[in-house]
């Protein structure tokens, strides 16, 4: 098995372009060329952090305030799908649940767990592993589901006083939230999962 | 052993494994023999079909700005909503920089990429050398791809609808069917390009 890095190349994340190690620009497309990203680990934990700390807010604060002949309300994303399912509509319940709770929550533990498995050794198959790895790299941005559907209501439902939705608070920090943990998953460097692989099977020195 | 450097050698993204590109049949696939990784692909008219999806994701976008989106009437009133209005929902307030965001997630960036893959593909399949800075445009629109949300959108858009289905009624206008097929032809797209290929295309292009 050769990897570039071994060779003393640095291999292109974005068009596959191997180079020697000492280029820092990809000749083929420009991008920065790294053998790791730098501080790969320490840059997905400070995103996270950020992406965990604006989820906690905005499951709390009111994500909707509708406003019903005079008679304001405040709705939370949880309440939102509460409603939902109250109204029959579970289909959608299930929709707005899986993109607003359960990807969001599984994103955090999957990446919290990566993290760990790469500083602290393995516990799933590698090929677990990389599935999880691109299921959070490529599920994370339909948890925004919820915010587009605050906005589509604010600029449909405006009646004045009979009846009008407005964007709560918490629409800001889950948008922000959601933006964080894509950064997040974005600076983690699967290379390093097959890294950790490689130090397991080959005896050190 | 070492290996120098060279346009015939590709590293997989995802586990750094070193291959030798061999010229991939028509249909085919180059896969990474650790990871499993698709490498390269050999599709028949994949310019073609992401240039015609490129343009066409334009067209619609236009369409699904300018005309009204939804419709909702309540006790004899009538709102109508354009995506613009949708994007802009949040322009009030604290809630600007939202506003912003959402603009470009639904709006600016998913344009911002059709240009950008149109830049870099036209000339290549006009047989002519690529365009000043292809090689920017093409990094620029695969930076952007997960960023730019139109079809995460299209989903908000119907349980947006059901959840004001029980107070009023709603009718979808035309700019609701751009957008549905906006959101197919992105999904295609994005199935049908290798990056991997053009990237080899311009370069070796680059260097004639």
């Amino acid at each position: 098995m050769l990897t570039a890095r071994g060779e003393g190349l640095s291999g292109c994340r974005t068009c596959g372009r191997v180079s020697p190690a000492a280029e820092h620009v990809c000749p083929r497309c420009g991008s920065e060329l790294h053998q790791r990203i730098p501080f790969s680990l320490q840059r997905v934990l400070a995103l996270w952090i950020m992406g965990f700390a604006c989820y906690l807010p905005a499951n709390i604060l009111p994500m909707l305030l509708t406003r019903t002949l005079g008679h304001a309300e405040g709705n939370t994303i949880v309440g939102g799908v509460i409603e939902l399912a109250g109204h029959g509509a579970w289909d959608v319940a299930i929709i707005v649940f899986l993109a607003s709770v359960v990807i969001p929550v599984t994103k955090f533990v999957v990446i919290l767990y990566l993290v760990y498995s790469i500083r602290y050794g393995v516990q799933l198959s590698i090929h677990n592993r990389i599935h999880l790895y691109e299921a959070v790299e490529f599920i994370g941005r339909w948890s925004m589901i919820d915010v587009f559907v605050v906005a589509i209501l604010t600029a449909l439902v405006q009646l004045g006083f009979i009846v009008s939705i407005n964007p709560g608070p918490a629409a800001i920090f889950f948008a922000v939230s959601v933006a964080f943990t894509m950064l997040s998953a974005q600076a983690l460097d699967p290379r390093l999962i097959w890294d950790s692989v490689e130090q397991e099977s080959t005896p050190h020195g | 052993m070492t290996l120098a450097a060279s346009p015939q050698l590709i590293a997989c993204p995802t586990c750094d494994m070193l291959h030798t590109v061999a010229p991939v049949p028509e249909g085919g696939r180059l896969r990474c023999r650790r990871c499993g990784a698709v490498l390269l692909t050999n599709r028949r008219g994949a310019i073609d079909r992401t240039l015609a999806s490129s343009f066409a994701s334009v067209i619609l976008m236009v369409a699904a700005i300018f005309f009204p989106f939804l419709e909702l009437s309540v006790a004899g009133l009538h709102k109508n909503a354009s995506l613009l209005d949708a994007a802009l929902a949040f322009s009030k307030g604290l809630m600007a920089p939202l506003s912003i965001a959402t603009t470009l997630l639904i709006i600016v960036l998913p344009v911002i990429r059709a240009g950008a893959l149109a830049y870099t593909l036209v000339p290549l399949r006009l047989g002519r050398p690529p365009a000043t800075g292809a090689a920017r445009a093409f990094r620029i629109a695969e930076q952007l791809k997960p960023w730019s949300m139109s079809e995460v959108f299209l989903i908000g858009v119907v349980v947006a609808l059901v959840k004001v289905g029980g107070m009023a009624t709603i009718s979808l206008g035309p700019a609701f069917w751009a957008m549905a097929g906006l959101v197919v032809l992105v999904v295609l797209e994005s199935s049908s390009l290798n990056e991997w290929s053009i990237w080899q295309i311009l370069e070796r292009a680059q260097r004639q």
